[in-house]
């Protein structure tokens, strides 16, 4: 069916207005003038310049690392708590363990942060980097845990019991069967865990603490003195990152799908 | 298909030599999923070399007694014994046992190989012999050319046979088959029940299966056990099974038969034939029925009798014979099947009967036809009374 002049208006305005302010931004990033909403030409500067800033690099090191760690603890503990609702149809306290699975999913964020500070204040902890990963490790186990719960579902438990039955003891069974199988979906959630890490500015700036500023909150707290064109430099790159995230997935996707119908194909010719 | 035979089959019935000692031993085994008992205090020995199968319909308790073999169900009481071992409390991964599962549980990230060679890498056996044991199971199942295919690269039945090489690579004592070909197609499977009939006697294994497919039972086993409610019916080879069902639930479970609802009116009478029971007498709303039977039940018992549509003999003449049971109708329906015919006879009082006849001419117009008056019968020693 050919598409109505309607539908596509309705399409442009519906891409500009997610992404002109998007493409505003990159482009800026290269402008040559300080003034952010003045074109002055083209020109790296901006790069350079965020690149000697020490403090948005330090930001950037320190949302790196928080991400790499609070989504690895997240994954675990995610994946863990999938298997145990999963393989554990009944057990004392099995509701309320769902439920507080879900509950972070749902929570405003401020009520998260701010739940969070106070347990940090009553603990008497030093507010920094520990505090934001453990933070970001709470609410990301979530996600983890309801992706891997998915692919348990349709999981063939038989094939647990083939590998027992063949000689495997349980824990190797894990290692050699459930876990290379669902290691896709462990990925999958490893990679959201990351990304929820990385741009998470309200629960990052109730839990951290001086010397532990991550990228957001560096960001935010710079524009509030005024947009500098080194921002729209580092937004760009931050863009540039998910971009090519986003691509990489999907192209593995797409390939993991042709040779999934490629093998069909084979099982049907070698039927004869 | 060219195929190679094994060696000539004997007679084989350790059953019946009571000197010989059970290889497997179900004994008062129950199991309970709350109040739901799925299997009944049940007892039941399985010998060695034996191909037997557990028979019923879903829900019977036979795969529940096969994953209480294989270890991945404990009962809630009574014992299993092998060789005269208590297997209670051995996990399934120490059982000498291997089970073909119904979906197969094929490794989907491993090659054909490396699914054969799974059990025996966990057996710690050196790497040259794994490769020749899994070159010899290859050859077994005919899948040579297959070895470096992923699961999902095989067809149905290729699945089926690595699944059946990978149970077997570990050379197990009893290999279970839980509904081993319920996923192939009707030709495929006959052609796979002779050959596991065939890898089972070249191998010499015992082999326990279930299924619920009667045909596939009879064609495989030495012994069928039918399951009901958790509780073994009867044990018998597939000929006594079918010749002679203990009770109505095996009768009707196990192929096509007519049964009527009986008083007796004689037992123990004379006897008609040397060497033959002597006479049952049986009154069925009119109908007298006389069977050369040892029976149980006393005079005036509602017994049923049971007859299998292929001994009813059917045609348009009046018997000359006067020691055979007749019966008189009127052709109410014609099943053709090609090999048989199965033909539908209304009695006077409205019941009906089937009779099955052999198509041995190549007549596309048979002689008995919808609405011809019939005469069925049978001898003394075609139809069985059953007292339950």
């Amino acid at each position: 069916m050919k598409p109505s002049r309607f539908d596509s208006t309705v399409l442009t305005l519906c891409f500009a207005f997610l992404y002109i302010p998007i493409i505003i931004l990159v482009i800026y990033s290269f402008n040559a003038s300080k003034l952010v909403t003045v074109w002055g030409g083209f020109s790296l500067e901006w790069y350079r310049v965020m690149w000697s800033n020490e403090g948005l690099m330090d930001a950037a090191w320190v949302t790196a690392r928080v991400g790499v760690l609070s989504a690895t603890l997240g994954t675990v503990l995610g994946t863990l708590a999938a298997l145990a609702l999963n393989r554990f149809p009944r057990f004392p306290g099995r509701m309320a363990f769902t439920g507080m699975i879900y509950a972070p999913l749902v929570m405003p964020e401020v009520i998260t942060g701010l739940s969070l500070l106070l347990l940090f204040v009553a603990m008497n902890v030093d507010r920094g980097f520990w505090t934001v990963t453990i933070a970001h490790t709470t609410f990301t186990m979530c996600y983890v845990a309801i992706i891997v719960q998915s692919r348990l579902l349709t999981f063939d438990r038989s094939l647990e019991e083939a590998a027992l039955d063949l000689g495997c003891p349980p824990v190797k069974t894990f290692f050699r069967i459930t876990l290379p199988l669902i290691l896709p979906a462990i990925v999958s959630g490893w990679m959201l865990a990351f990304t929820l890490s990385l741009d998470d500015l309200v629960i990052a700036s109730f839990t951290t603490g001086p010397g532990a500023t991550t990228l957001p909150i560096k960001i935010y707290s710079q524009v509030r003195l005024g947009v500098t064109p080194e921002i729209n430099a580092v937004c760009t790159i931050l863009i540039g990152l998910v971009t090519i995230g986003v691509i990489i997935a999907s192209i593995t996707t797409k390939r993991n799908e042709a040779r999934r119908i490629r093998d069909e194909h084979a099982a049907i010719r070698g039927a004869g | 298909m060219a195929k190679s035979l094994g060696p000539v089959k004997r007679k084989f019935s350790p059953w019946t030599d009571p000197s010989a000692t059970p290889f497997i031993r179900f004994e008062n085994i129950t199991k309970r999923y709350g109040d739901f008992i799925a299997v009944d205090n049940l007892t039941l020995d399985i010998y060695e070399r034996e191909f037997f199968s557990l028979l019923g319909p879903s829900g019977c308790g036979k795969t529940t007694l096969m994953r209480m073999l294989a270890g991945f169900e404990e009962p809630t009481s009574g014992r299993i014994l092998l060789q005269g071992r208590d297997l209670s409390g051995t996990p399934p991964y120490k059982r000498p046992t291997n089970m073909m599962f119904q979906s197969y549980a094929l490794f989907p990230h491993m090659t054909v190989e490396k699914n054969i060679a799974f059990g025996l890498e966990q057996d710690g056996l050196p790497k040259p012999e794994i490769r020749a044991r899994v070159e010899e199971m290859l050859k077994l199942v005919k899948l040579e050319a297959f070895a470096r295919r992923k699961p999902a690269q095989l067809s149905g039945g290729q699945r089926q046979r690595v699944a059946l090489a990978r149970s077997l690579a570990k050379r197990p004592k009893v290999l279970l088959l839980d509904e081993p070909l319920g996923a192939l197609d009707r030709k495929l499977r006959e052609e796979t029940q002779f050959e596991l009939m065939d890898i089972q006697h070249t191998l010499g294994l015992t082999f326990l299966i279930v299924t619920h497919d009667q045909e596939e039972a009879m064609t495989v086993s030495d012994r069928i056990a039918v399951m009901d409610k958790g509780i073994v019916v009867q044990v018998a080879t597939p000929a006594e099974i079918y010749e002679g069902p203990n009770s109505r639930y095996v009768a009707e479970f196990i192929g096509d038969i007519n049964i009527l609802e009986c008083a007796l009116t004689e037992n123990a009478g004379v006897c008609l034939h040397e060497g033959h029971p002597p006479v049952v007498r049986l009154e069925s709303d009119g109908l007298s029925i006389a069977v050369e039977q040892e029976c149980p039940a006393a005079v005036g018992d509602r017994v049923a009798f049971a007859i299998r549509p292929e001994k009813v003999r059917i045609s348009l003449d009046p018997p000359a014979a006067a020691e055979t049971n007749t019966a008189h109708g009127e052709v109410w329906d014609i099943g053709y099947l090609g090999d048989f015919s199965v033909f539908l006879v209304k009695l006077e009082d409205g019941r009906v009967l089937r009779a099955a006849q052999a198509n041995v001419s190549r007549l596309v117009d048979r002689p008995i036809t919808f609405g011809d008056m019939v005469w069925l019968t049978w001898p003394l020693d075609a139809g069985l009374v059953l007292t339950r």
